[in-house]
């Protein structure tokens, strides 16, 4: 999960602020100090975590803070307002132009991700019901142009190319291109360059002059180090960006580069990768990620993703027939499907509160995989065997394992387990108060 | 024949002007280094009082190129302990000392490729999204047809869009051959498809790319191990070489990486790339001290040329702008 490391060093920080009724100075100082470590190892740049420190320290020393009640959680806040104040402050949007075709300017170093954003960001335009246009101005890197046409074929997103011809002829033609074939927006991928290669940035200053576009975002990649913020300053100099795409923050980047690009070039970061997916490009709201990073979830993001993706009268059904205690397994296997299509699983459980702190949970790697594994098992049932789950006995059970390519150990462990959850989803709907939530966590593992 | 030619003992066969351009590069690639990295150093070490504020200095320069939190520390404990040890008072002294640290530091974990026993010599190359690893290959592809061996690239990277043509790109310019399967398709059949064809064929050089992929990501680092493991079972013995591919640029996770590669297949160095865009060298000191990978090859610009067998001691020296390579 992205920001992982940094946001359990935070975690494992700010729990010894938590309980204390008294804070003295030097505590406070203690704490900071460690901050500044994490930060450090995080990759956030040195002279970002040195005024980031300043400002905490200057505001968690004063006098209401530490003679108030709660000072611990007063840090605590002080340090998530400031994590998000670094990060940008509010969610920053695509600018567009007033007059269509809007251009977008992807730019970057090579390798940051600059063809998969585009390709992404095409379908979350398109989602929302633009009319994107891929343009190919890489010219330079082997079958750069291809990737995009593959990519443009996925998405059924048309794509411009004039082969190897010169960049700032390929941009302009293809901004005629758009106008005459009603293409809001337009979206031109460029050839990943060096911040200090001064002929490379020079094309992308003549593309800006040639088709002036409303938007030119920054691709960057979360694993970058110390190095984000001369690329970030030097990019921002030369094309003046409009914002930051941060990328393959699925990993387990400590997300440094985010925290020091926006302080230093002052430009917000707009979107971030999320996965190697097309859907996998997220906006970025710095609110949401300053409480994910300490721990305090982004259940937000959740509830977003969950409305998104969850079929609207099937979940009106569902809670129906879950009040009822009717849930069987072809309830089951739709709640399965739903939950696939929010996103990775490990993704999700980021998003709750305190589940990264959760001690069983540490080094647990969420693997679809097993998810996937329910599915088949249930795909291999007859209709009768999904409604009435307790008819399957044992040379069933063994069909249905060999049907799946499962074992019959895998078969009872599932059945087992819908049973456990059917038992919590009565007591749910018997007293509101749910006993524990095992069945379902349980089958993550 | 080839063999002989293609790994014997240093000096390499190159000519003179081949060498010459290759470390005029690496020192217009280390320039950015130097100017941010050294210069402070330089800086911080001359004509300055041996006190404790003058390693927080150090330290805070060291953290900036990357050289990560650790190594920073245990370098800068090393200097204070010798500091005190040889009642060292005056900065330009100590300045010897980090260098020669620096140098030590890396010299135990540089090392070359193998050389090859048999035939075909197998290099299968790992690492995450857009580290560079089909250029990587398309290099390497050169470095060896320009050897005389016969060559064959592995299409292994089946994921992204686009990934077999960039390779087939690079084949059909080096004119060497290429074993792919559809996009989509398993990579550990291209892989068992390469290790038949290079020994069916009498190939002298099997390169196999994979799809780049971030470490974290349990189930793509089991299917690295099965390609990995089809490969060695076809070959009926260990791959001479694998290859993790590490951007320069990276900060520290350049050390989750290696490790959780490590932990997928057995590596036997890293290849450095995009050495010639940072201004740090820093994260080659972590890579050295934490992981214990050899660094074996660095890539210093996007010529073929430019991808070379790592010198830590010509690394050091250049990036400290001393000794008879600097321009």
């Amino acid at each position: 999960m992205a920001f992982q490391n940094l946001s359990s060093r935070l975690q494992e920080t700010m729990r010894k602020l938590r309980g204390k009724g008294r804070l003295s100075e030097k505590d406070v100082d203690e704490v900071l100090r460690e901050i500044r470590l994490a930060l450090l190892e995080a990759d956030v740049n040195y002279k970002v975590v040195r005024d980031f420190i300043a400002l905490v320290k200057e505001r968690a020393t004063g006098h209401d803070v530490l003679s108030s009640l709660t000072p611990g959680q007063q840090v605590i806040r002080i340090v998530n307002e400031e994590l998000t104040q670094l990060m940008g402050g509010s969610q920053a949007k695509l600018t567009m132009s007033p007059q269509a075709p809007s251009v977008v300017m992807m730019v970057g170093l090579q390798g940051a991700g600059k063809t998969t954003t585009t390709g992404k960001l095409g379908q979350m335009l398109k989602k929302q019901g633009h009319r994107p246009l891929f343009v190919a101005c890489d010219i330079y890197r082997p079958a750069a142009i291809k990737q995009l046409q593959v990519l443009g074929e996925q998405l059924d997103i048309p794509v411009f190319t004039l082969g190897e011809e010169d960049p700032v002829k390929i941009a302009a033609a293809a901004h005629r291109h758009a106008q005459s074939y009603n293409n809001d927006i337009v979206l031109i991928d460029t050839a990943g360059r060096l911040h200090v290669d001064e002929g490379l940035m020079n094309e992308l200053v003549n593309i800006k002059n040639e088709v002036e576009p409303s938007e030119i975002l920054l691709v960057v990649d979360a694993m970058t180090g110390q190095d984000a913020v001369n690329v970030a300053e030097s990019f921002n100099e030369q094309l003046d960006l409009g914002g930051i795409v941060l990328t393959k923050l699925d990993g387990d980047a400590r997300g440094g580069a985010a925290l020091s690009v926006k302080a230093v070039t002052g430009k917000p970061i707009k979107f971030i990768g999320v996965s190697e997916k097309m859907d996998g490009l997220e906006a970025f709201h710095p609110d949401r990620m300053a409480s994910r990073i300490l721990g305090m979830g982004d259940v937000l993001t959740l509830i977003e993703k969950a409305v998104e993706s969850v079929d609207q009268e099937k979940a009106e059904r569902m809670a129906a027939r879950l009040q009822e205690a009717e849930f069987t397994l072809e309830d089951f296997q739709d709640q399965l499907a739903q939950m696939k299509k929010m996103g990775p699983l490990d993704e999700l459980l980021g998003m709750l509160p305190g589940v990264g702190n959760i001690k069983q949970l540490k080094g647990l790697e969420v693997d679809d995989n097993h998810l996937n594994k329910i599915e088949a098992i249930i795909h291999s049932m007859t209709p009768e065997e999904r409604r009435k789950p307790e008819i399957i006995r044992s040379s069933r059970r063994k069909r249905i394992a060999q049907g799946s390519g499962t074992r019959v150990q895998d078969v009872n462990r599932l059945l087992k387990q819908f049973n456990q959850t059917k038992q919590m989803f009565k007591q749910f709907s018997g007293s509101s108060k749910g006993r524990g939530k095992k069945g379902m966590f349980s089958l993550f593992q | 024949m080839f063999w002989k030619k293609m790994f014997s003992d240093k000096p390499k066969v190159e000519s003179k002007e081949e060498k010459q351009s290759f470390l005029q590069k690496l020192a217009s690639g280390l320039e950015k280094t130097k100017s941010g990295f050294v210069a402070k150093v330089e800086e911080i070490m001359t004509g300055r009082k041996v006190d404790e504020e003058l390693f927080e200095d150090l330290e805070e320069v060291l953290i900036q190129a990357d050289c990560g939190v650790e190594t920073t520390l245990f370098l800068v404990d090393q200097l204070r302990e010798k500091a005190r040890s040889e009642k060292i008072t005056e900065s330009t002294a100590l300045k010897e000392i980090l260098v020669d640290e620096i140098i030590s530091l890396m010299d135990g974990n540089a090392d070359t490729l193998k050389t090859p026993q048999d035939k075909p010599y197998v290099i299968m190359v790992v690492g995450v999204n857009g580290a560079g690893k089909t250029t990587t290959i398309g290099k390497l592809a050169h470095r060896f047809k320009q050897e005389n061996a016969k060559v064959i690239l592995g299409a292994g990277d089946t994921f992204r869009a686009g990934a077999i043509e960039q390779l087939a790109i690079w084949a059909e310019r080096t004119g060497v051959e290429l074993i792919s399967h559809q996009e989509g398709s398993d990579p550990a059949a291209v892989a068992y498809d390469a290790v038949n064809a290079a020994k069916a064929r009498g190939s002298d050089v099997l390169i196999l790319d994979t799809a780049g992929r971030l470490q974290t990501k349990v189930n793509l680092m089991s299917e690295l191990s099965k390609v990995h493991r089809v490969c060695v079972r076809e070959l009926g013995r260990e791959l001479d070489e694998v290859l993790l591919v590490v951007d320069a640029t990276t900060g520290q996770n350049a050390l989750s990486q290696g490790k959780l590669f490590q932990e997928a297949v057995p590596l036997t160095g890293i290849a450095l790339t995009k050495l010639d865009g940072t201004a740090k060298g820093g994260i080659v000191l972590a890579l050295a001290n934490e992981l214990k990978i050899p660094v074996k090859l660095v890539g210093v610009g996007e010529q073929y040329e430019d991808l070379q067998d790592f010198d830590p001691k010509l690394f050091a020296t250049t990036l400290f702008g001393e000794g008879e390579y600097e321009e």
